[in-house]
């Protein structure tokens, strides 16, 4: 159980990485932009990847009518994620504590885990609708207006993960270095469960 | 029916694929494998670099041009000693100040001889030098911005060739005269030029950190025709080799009067001690007359400053400091391999090429073994100090450059080739024919302690058959030559703009990386900068109307500006918005009496415009900047002289 509890701490500190490390990334490749513009989303606001990228992208938007990408203190989003990140990281480092001083049965860890992933997935979620709002929402007197084969406007929202082409766009989207930490993190948590359960079942 | 016209259509497809496939089968079978594997060696395939920078002399155009080695494709005229109205260069008001000189305004020059800054002996890519040889000046470029930041006016000088070669850490930039006048200038007669003309050898310091140039002293020596120089390096670091001509000192019918003598001398200077000498107090502060000129990045705009004196140097004050060593047939070129041993000059009515050699010149110096004196200068035993000479190699030789691995190539005017020899041995090991009549030669780093000897290019002074045909007039063509192996290989014919007497190159890395993208507009000090929308207005001051403009993808801002009145003075201060790499925007307006603007991103220019006819007058940009380029347009209203219009300015709504 010490071990376990030891996995639980370091993986729910792990989340800590994301006041340091972008949680996803977005690139924006072109024809004309063979190095790609790009926007690193941290917890905390986006930045852009190279100093003017985001000033860029937003010139460049400008054109199909999209609002520019929004301040830190834009989005509510970007003071209550950290608040969350570091209570979750702070707990999840309790738990494993008290799991260590025995104080707390494995089981926590799981509830810890599962509690994390609620939040991930409102997160993700939460994150999704703004992307459609950013990609849909667009100024009524654009410069160009492209509709979809059927009549309605196009959306140029970015995909949540993976690939999309918008216009002469390649659009990119995947996690970064401190998504990357978080879910480790969270991998780590359930191996803590899983060898709290292992351990506890030796026991009896 | 409808089937028989598909099928009648299909088969005409099959045939006119079956006839192209036969056409190209046909082109391809003309080059054979030999030819191919050529065509290899400077294949720069699409989207890939070339290995090499190459900066080369515009000559008569006055500027600078940038290749790429080995394709031989132009990247970018670089605008010096003339007005470019490509860019605005010597047209916008912040660079007009670039030209000055003590003659006023001068909108050309003949430039010559770049060549990049070094440390320890390498090139390090942070400035190139280039010489301005009909009103003596010197300027530097950064190898950063590609710009011209600064440019200094040689007083007491007159053709100023034997520049602008750099010591082994840029100490000095140097600059010697190749026409000797007298100095002061002075109204005297021609025929008094014997023993009263002086030619001057300028030693320009170089600060390390801006690369702010300064003369730092000018050596006034016997008035010959100081021809060509190279510094010493390695173990004659500290020295500057000067090649002369017309040392009968002819002041007419130079051609043969200047030919009279079997040899003339190479100036050899040890600048360091003189250095001394002047650190020391030594020398004269002489009244002088010249113009110097810098351009500040961060406010985008140049100043120039007349300086009113110069320190000047007797040779003869400095004992041991200049030797003459005599040089056979009028010599050109003057090079100094890459160990600093050996010191060349090219005789240019001589068949032959001779080699000093350092050692034994310090040497004979040491021991005082003198042939004579001239105006007090020692005059060394040619004798004591030829290492060897390059025997019948070819006729008319000019230039020399080495590979750093124990060769040497010298050009050849007179039988149009570039011959390859051993140092040491001096026996020939290969000669090219170039097409036609060569000047000078590069291999990158030719002129350092390090060459990077793979290529080496020879530029010819003419034309004749090589390209198309162009009227009378064509560009001149340079030859690019694999150096890599025992024998050299033509590689390449490629066209050069102006006369590209010289060039320096060298490998692409260092230059590459530091090349800069944009300029920041955060950093913009330019006093008349729209720094965004808001900070722009129309201000009337008199007869003068600053327009604060600002430029983005796709508008300008103001683009409706009313109140302007014949007679007025108008300035178009355009701002550049934009942080993007490679989105410039020009602004031209109707009747424009000098050039259109070309803005870099964060930059600011500004462009005078006189109304002379009351109307309603557009202005545009003239880069195609974006999918709404051609919407990138505004209005100006001109009212009558003695018309009340107001001041008025806007952008997206009406302006009243």
């Amino acid at each position: 159980m010490k071990k376990a509890s030891i996995i639980m701490i370091i993986g729910s500190l792990l989340l800590l990485g994301l006041f340091k490390f972008p949680l996803w990334n977005i690139m924006l490749g072109a024809p004309q932009y063979p190095d790609p513009l790009g926007m690193n989303i941290y917890i905390e606001g986006i930045k852009g990847v190279e100093e003017f990228d985001l000033q860029n992208i937003d010139g460049l938007n400008h054109y199909i009518g999209m609002k520019t990408i929004p301040k830190a203190e834009e989005m509510w989003e970007f003071s209550v994620f950290p608040k969350v990140i570091l209570g979750m990281a702070i707990l999840g480092a309790v738990i494993g504590l008290l799991g260590y001083f025995e104080k707390l049965g494995y089981k926590y860890f799981i509830g810890w885990f599962l509690l994390m992933s609620v939040l991930g997935i409102l997160g993700m979620y939460d994150f999704n609708n703004w992307l459609i709002d950013y990609g849909s929402n667009l100024d009524p007197h654009a410069i160009i207006k492209v509709t979809n084969p059927d009549g309605t406007p196009m959306s140029y929202k970015p995909p949540l993960l993976g690939f999309q082409k918008l216009l002469n766009f390649d659009v990119t989207s995947l996690p970064h270095t401190g998504g990357y930490l978080m879910f480790i993190g969270m991998a780590l948590t359930l191996v803590a469960f899983w060898l709290g359960r292992k351990a506890s079942l030796k026991k009896v | 029916m409808k089937n028989i016209i598909i099928s009648t259509f299909a088969i005409v497809i099959a045939l006119t694929t079956f006839t192209s496939c036969n056409n190209s089968g046909k082109s391809g079978g003309k080059s054979g494998a030999l030819g191919s594997n050529i065509a290899e060696k400077v294949y720069v395939a699409p989207g890939e670099y070339d290995s090499h920078y190459a900066f080369l002399s515009g000559g008569y155009s006055g500027n600078v041009t940038v290749y790429g080695l080995p394709s031989g494709r132009m990247f970018k005229e670089i605008p010096v000693f003339s007005q470019f109205p490509t860019s605005g260069y010597g047209y916008s008001e912040e660079t007009k100040p670039m030209l000055n000189t003590s003659h006023g305004f001068i909108p050309w020059g003949d430039a010559h001889h770049p060549d990049i800054s070094q440390s320890k002996g390498e090139l390090d890519g942070r400035w190139l030098f280039i010489n301005e040889n009909n009103t003596p000046r010197i300027a530097r470029l950064s190898l950063t911005t590609f710009e011209t930041e600064e440019i200094i006016e040689v007083p007491n000088s007159a053709g100023n060739h034997s520049s602008s070669f750099v010591t082994e850490n840029t100490e000095y930039v140097v600059a010697g005269t190749r026409f000797s006048v007298p100095i002061p200038q002075r109204d005297m007669p021609i025929k008094d030029y014997k023993g009263n003309f002086k030619g001057s050898l300028s030693f320009i310091s170089v600060a390390p950190e801006t690369g702010n140039m300064d003369i730092k002293f000018q050596i006034l020596m016997p008035g010959f025709n100081y021809d060509l120089s190279h510094p010493g390096r390695g173990k004659s670091h500290g020295w500057f080799f000067f090649t002369t001509y017309n040392t009968e000192e002819a002041n007419t019918l130079l051609e043969v009067n200047a030919s009279q003598n079997d040899k003339d001398f190479i100036a050899a200077i040890n600048w360091k001690k003189i250095e001394e000498y002047v650190n020391n107090g030594g020398g004269t502060m002489t009244p002088a007359n010249y113009a110097h000129n810098v351009y500040n990045e961060d406010t985008h705009t140049a100043t120039s400053t007349m300086k009113k004196e110069v320190r000047v140097v007797n040779p003869i004050d400095v004992p041991g400091a200049v030797y003459f060593i005599p040089t056979p047939k009028s010599p050109h070129g003057c090079a100094v391999d890459p160990s600093g041993e050996y010191i060349v000059g090219n005789g240019k009515l001589s068949a032959n090429v001779t080699v000093h050699s350092f050692t034994k010149m310090l040497d004979a110096i040491k021991n005082e073994k003198f042939a004579g004196e001239a105006y007090g200068i020692p005059i060394l035993n040619f004798e004591d100090v030829l290492a060897g000479v390059v025997n019948q190699a070819g006729l008319g030789p000019l230039h020399t450059e080495f590979d750093g691995k124990g060769n040497a190539y010298t050009t050849f005017f007179i039988s149009s080739e570039v011959v390859k020899w051993k140092l040491g041995t001096w026996e020939v090991i290969d000669r090219k024919p170039t097409y036609y009549s060569v000047g000078h030669l590069t291999i990158p780093g030719g002129n350092s302690g390090k060459p990077q000897g793979k290529y080496m290019f020879a530029m010819n002074k003419i034309t004749k058959d090589r390209y198309l045909p162009t009227g009378p007039e064509m560009e001149h063509s340079a030859q690019l030559y694999d150096i890599s192996g025992d024998k050299m290989e033509l590689l390449l014919d490629f066209p050069t703009h102006g006369e590209p007497h010289y060039a320096a190159a060298m490998e692409a890395s260092i230059i590459k990386e530091q090349s800069q993208k944009i300029y920041k507009l955060a950093d913009n000090k330019h006093p008349y900068a729209a720094k965004s929308d808001a900070d722009t207005k129309v201000v009337r001051d008199g007869k003068e109307v600053h327009i604060y403009m600002t430029t983005i993808r796709s508008h300008f801002s103001p683009d409706n500006i009313e109140g302007v009145k014949v007679g007025d003075k108008v300035y178009f201060h355009v701002t550049n918005l934009e942080q993007d790499f490679d989105v410039p925007h020009g602004f031209a307006v109707i009747g424009q009496n000098n050039s259109e603007l070309l803005v870099m991103p964060g930059q600011t220019k500004t462009s005078v415009w006189e109304p002379k006819q009351v109307g309603v007058w557009p202005f545009y940009c003239t880069d195609f900047c974006s999918a709404l380029h051609q919407e990138m347009q505004g209005y100006i209203r001109v009212s009558a002289a003695d018309s009340d219009t107001p001041i008025k300015w806007s952008l997206g709504e009406d302006i009243e």
